[in-house]
């Protein structure tokens, strides 16, 4: 779980062997008490996820297996779905999905590294209200600029263009990665930079071969959260896209109506749809948790 | 603050010296302010065209009478488009419906997520399987999430939710239609939870064992030493999870659009969805904008709170490490 900061010390715990240094040891309960909130935990966890456990196995059905009252719990299962949902000119929405995730992401970095680096490091006089206006664009809703955008696209002829996409998703998650990656250069030791910069170093080169090693997995952090969230991204997706452009949550739209069988369909293309990002998120679980909290909580 | 000890350290290496001297201190210093600004500029500068221009001009058509049907309508009207957003009752319900659906939503999943993070702060074997499986809710696209409510879960006749009901003798009751706002806040709070419990669990786990150590020697009770020392400790991280969580919830469209499309009729129509109906199937420029303009002075004037709070906080988390 810890797979992106091994060299960070587990300080939330994820590691479930020894008790974390300067913390005493929980109250082990022992025998039954113990027991019993163990099988409780486990039993509530399960509860709470399972529609998704349910969705999965639904997505290996037959059509005619899997709306059925009483629910269907045994039954052979199928990739026939899977391949159905391919057959269904999956994979170019997957490609605009690729796209616009990955590079508005290394955009995301390209801008928000300098920018960090000038609200921390070497920070500029205002650092507090460039932050403060950094969230504070969090705080728009983005139905109060869509209209401008739509019209402003359809001027340029950019609408129904993935690139149009890429450059909205930045925008989203640009405060968030300043945020997220200022917390991480002030972790880095002054020293350092001073004395790269004693010996004559640029700012490219400081940040290239001084801090970006040292910083390597708080940038892996905030690419995930970038990712997790432009892979999400649904409202500019739906409204600014249509046949060229659509992502893969647009691709799902073809599922909002209920016409014949189509249950066992919609559960694999959720599958499909969800598993890059589901994946990713259980890799990064520790890095998750700063992300959301954007650099606040460790 | 690292900001506050910068200029110290700059001026400190600066040579002092004669009026020819402070001179060029003070172009130094110039230089140096726009050597420090360099790196932030295109950022800044990219961030202020992509969010506060179009801002702008939504300000500037909301003044407008302004259809896409009609291209050759435009005009100049002043406020009418504001008078008639804020006596339109659609547009009143649905933003009684974004304050009911945010409320509901944050409450309820954080009082979940603190359930499950306290069930999740201790050792037990498969403890990290359970986490895994626990935030999983959160990983999976909104869109789908939306989808498996609507037609695995709440579906009125094959629905899992009916089955799990019926020995209690529920019917076939059709959440999405009967219950619809009720089924949007169902599917949020699944969604949510794992956010809320993955706060709350950095908190407990940041928690010093001392403190409940002297607790218990104190001969305090677990009760005891939960609401007096552990909820005052998980006061920040809670209010973080209420606030980022607001922020989230309060323009949720994906889950309202997938699962009841705001109806029956705009029984579940939120603000985004509403305005989004305005906008791209009744092209009511003008008032669409307008209603954007109203959304962002309600969200200023809720926002001015809540950015002081998120501010204090996120300071004084970067203060205490």
């Amino acid at each position: 779980m810890t797979a992106h900061a091994p060299e960070r010390p587990a300080a939330g715990g994820s590691a479930p062997t020894a008790p974390a240094p300067g913390r005493a040891p929980r109250r082990r309960r022992s025998g039954a008490g113990g027991a019993a909130l163990t099988v409780l935990t486990w039993a509530i966890g399960l509860a709470f996820v399972s529609p998704a456990l349910w969705l999965l196995l639904t997505a290996f059905k037959q059509e005619n297996q899997a709306a059925t009252d009483p629910p269907t719990l045994l039954f052979q299962p199928t990739l026939d779905r899977f391949s159905a949902v391919l057959g269904a000119d999956f994979l170019p929405y997957l490609g605009n999905s690729l796209t616009a995730t990955v590079a508005s992401t290394v955009l995301v970095l390209l801008l928000g590294l300098p920018a960090a680096y000038a609200l921390s490091v070497e920070p500029v006089k205002r650092t507090q209200d460039v932050l403060f206006f950094f969230i504070s664009t969090k705080m728009l809703p983005v139905v109060a600029v869509v209209v401008p955008i739509y019209v402003a696209a359809a001027e340029l002829s950019v609408l129904d263009n993935v690139w149009t996409l890429v450059v909205l998703y930045t925008a989203m998650n640009l405060p968030i990665a300043v945020w997220m990656l200022r917390s991480f250069f002030l972790e880095v030791p002054v020293a350092i930079v001073e004395a790269a910069r004693v010996e004559g170093a640029g700012l490219p080169r400081i940040l290239w071969s001084v801090m970006l090693p040292i910083m390597a997995p708080g940038i892996a952090a905030t690419a995930l959260i970038c990712m997790i969230f432009s892979w999400n991204e649904f409202f500019f997706a739906v409204n600014l896209t249509a046949s060229q452009a659509a992502t893969v949550p647009v691709f799902l739209t073809g599922f909002i109506t209920s016409e014949g069988l189509f249950v066992a369909q919609l559960s694999a293309a959720a599958v499909m749809a969800s598993l890059p990002i589901v994946v990713v998120g259980w890799i990064a679980q520790r890095q998750l948790v700063r992300g959301l909290s954007m650099g606040a909580v460790k | 603050m690292s900001a506050a000890t910068a200029p110290a350290r700059r001026t400190a290496a600066e040579p002092g010296g004669g009026p020819a001297g402070r001179r060029g201190a003070r172009a130094a210093e110039r230089a140096d302010g726009w050597r420090r600004r360099a790196p932030l500029l295109p950022a800044l500068v990219f961030t202020l065209a992509v969010t506060q221009l179009p801002f702008l001009a939504t300000v500037v058509y909301s003044l407008r009478s302004w259809n896409l049907l009609r291209p050759d309508s435009q005009a100049w009207v002043g406020l009418a488009n504001y008078a008639a957003v804020l006596t339109d009752s659609q547009f009143l319900g649905a933003a009684l419906n974004t304050i009911a659906v945010t409320a509901s939503c944050v409450v309820a999943s954080m009082l979940l997520g603190i359930g499950l993070a306290l069930l999740l702060d201790r050792r037990f074997a498969g403890r990290g399987v359970v986490r895994t499986l626990i935030i999983t809710p959160f990983l999976i696209l909104p869109v789908a999430t939306a989808l498996l409510w609507k037609h695995i879960m709440l579906e009125p006749v094959f629905g899992l939710v009916n089955f799990v009901l019926s020995p209690f003798g529920a019917g076939d009751v059709d959440w999405a239609s009967q219950y619809p706002v009720l089924s949007v806040v169902v599917a949020l709070v699944w969604q949510w939870t794992p956010f809320m419990m993955l706060l709350v669990l950095a908190g407990l786990q940041s928690q010093g064992g001392d403190v409940l150590e002297a607790g218990q020697v104190d001969g305090a009770s677990r009760w005891q030493m939960f609401v007096w020392i552990t909820l005052p400790h998980l006061r920040r991280y809670i209010e973080l999870g209420v606030l980022l969580g607001s922020i989230y919830v309060v323009n949720t469209f994906d889950t309202i659009y997938m699962l009841t499309q705001g109806g029956p009729g705009t029984a579940s129509s939120n603000l985004p969805f509403y305005i989004y109906q305005r906008t791209f199937l009744g092209f009511d420029i003008g008032q669409s904008a307008a209603m954007g303009v109203v959304v962002v002075a309600g969200t200023i004037i809720v926002a001015t709170l809540a950015l002081r709070l998120i501010f204090r906080t996120f300071m004084s988390a970067q203060e205490a490490k």
